[in-house]
């Protein structure tokens, strides 16, 4: 499991992923606590296939497979085919329950919860990591 | 009722399809009668015994693929095109089971067309999911391919006194679900066999195996039986599917069902690795794993002899 809790050259990587993606970049004080989580395509498998995250975390898959996979939520968003080495952004805003599957191969299935922030920067995560 | 008729109904195990499933030998031509497939030989014997309508089956050409698997998958389909070429008869036509190109761009079918045509022969498609993934999901193919096609790409056409019928399920597709054919589809193809006499023999074809293959793979037609069960009357019925890149054939009363090898790249048998995918195989191996299938249908027998043919071996 690759988790990134990404603490320096925060908004830079925000700004940076916001305007390459065309997502709307909130205030300086919500992306400086914004997190990016990478979720692995190997064997027909996503790595971590369940994630529980925080609103305004940004999830990127990878597909390190030798063929192209897609990922689909019904009715929040949709790839485009990832060949090898391809990725995908989304940025869970909203809190709830987001199950996600591969649009060519639908066995293949995740699913990420997205929780309310808090509020404060210095509290610390339910699994005893800090911020 | 045999013992597959029992297995479909309460969901099949992987031991009981495994168990089900004959694995056809390379270049072993299959003559199916009273339902019981028997072996007839070699390639060599029985091109000498068949007379009557013949078409061609390729599929999985993934022109665009250049994977370790094979950097050359556009080679390796202009291989099968000149055994196509070679044959001693020229065959009636060719179908064509999906994945065609590997990422539906442009460019992949203009090169797929351009080896294929070479054959001089006509091409009855159906797509594959990787045939569907432009940007307008099914656009670019349905342009090229469904003309004459209702909804998604699925028709049916007669030659030679054989009602075929290509069936797409490869679009819409459900998380966690398997291949679908859909509620539309399955209405057109019960009003498609109103009236046809139970004797005429029936050949469909569609990309994912309409029988349940192996699941945990996502081998399979979830609404598949329900197809099966509006050509149960018809005394002669043969399943052509393509997907999973190698010869696998069942038969099940009055259904013959037959995969197709793929031109591209070969795939793991079911449960032997960790998940399908491209295989990679030693490069004096991979031509005899790609391949193609000919059919060739005898009138007033309801015989149907499918000879799987590799590139090489």
């Amino acid at each position: 499991m690759q988790i990134h809790h990404v603490r320096r050259g925060v908004f830079a990587a925000a700004l940076f992923l916001g305007l390459a993606l065309g997502f709307a970049v909130p205030g300086a004080v919500a992306s400086a606590r914004a997190e990016e989580i990478e979720v692995k395509i190997d064997n027909f498998t996503f790595t971590p296939q369940k994630l529980t995250v925080k609103a305004g975390t940004t999830v990127t898959w990878i597909n390190e497979d030798d063929i192209p996979h897609t990922i689909v939520s019904t009715g929040h968003f949709r790839s485009k085919p990832l060949d090898t080495g391809d990725k995908f952004t989304f940025t869970f805003t909203t809190p709830g329950s987001f199950q996600y599957f591969c649009g060519l191969h639908p066995h293949m299935q995740g699913s990420i919860t997205v929780e309310a922030t808090t509020g404060s920067l210095e509290q610390p995560r339910p699994n005893g990591e800090s911020q | 009722m045999s013992a597959h008729d029992e297995d479909t109904k309460d969901g099949v195990s992987r031991r009981k399809v495994l168990e089900c499933m004959t694995w056809a030998g390379t270049g072993v031509l299959w003559t199916v009668a009273g339902g019981v497939p028997t072996s007839l030989g070699i390639m060599g014997e029985a091109a000498a015994q068949t007379t009557g309508m013949t078409f061609l089956q390729i599929s999985d050409s993934h022109v665009g693929f250049d994977k370790p698997a094979n950097p050359n998958a556009l080679g390796t389909l202009e291989e099968a095109i000149n055994k196509v070429k070679a044959l001693p008869a020229k065959p009636s036509f060719m179908i064509h089971t999906g994945d065609i190109t590997h990422l539906s761009k442009e460019k992949e079918f203009d090169d797929a067309q351009k080896i294929i045509s070479q054959a001089g022969l006509d091409v009855h498609y159906v797509p594959g999911e990787h045939d569907i993934i432009d940007e307008d999901r099914g656009k670019m193919y349905l342009d090229r391919y469904g003309k004459n096609a209702k909804g998604a790409g699925w028709y049916s056409f007669d030659s030679n006194g054989v009602h075929f019928i290509g069936l797409v399920n490869v679009v819409d597709l459900k998380g966690g679900g398997l291949g679908t054919l859909g509620d539309e589809q399955l209405g057109w193809l019960e009003n498609d066999l109103k009236g046809k006499s139970a004797s005429a023999p029936i050949v469909v074809f569609a990309h994912i195996p309409l029988w349940v293959v192996y699941p945990a793979w996502g081998w399979g037609t979830e609404d598949g039986a329900k197809a099966l069960e509006l050509l149960k009357r018809f005394g002669s019925v043969t399943v052509l599917n393509g997907h999973i890149h190698q010869v696998m054939q069942k038969v099940e009363g009055n259904v013959t069902f037959h995969t197709a090898r793929s031109t591209a790249f070969p795939q793991p048998a079911p449960g032997t690795a960790p998940s399908p995918g491209p295989m990679k195989v030693p490069d004096d191996k991979l031509r005899g794993l790609l391949g193609i299938a000919s059919v060739t249908f005898k009138p007033g027998s309801a015989r149907l002899a499918i000879v799987d043919q590799p590139l090489q071996g």
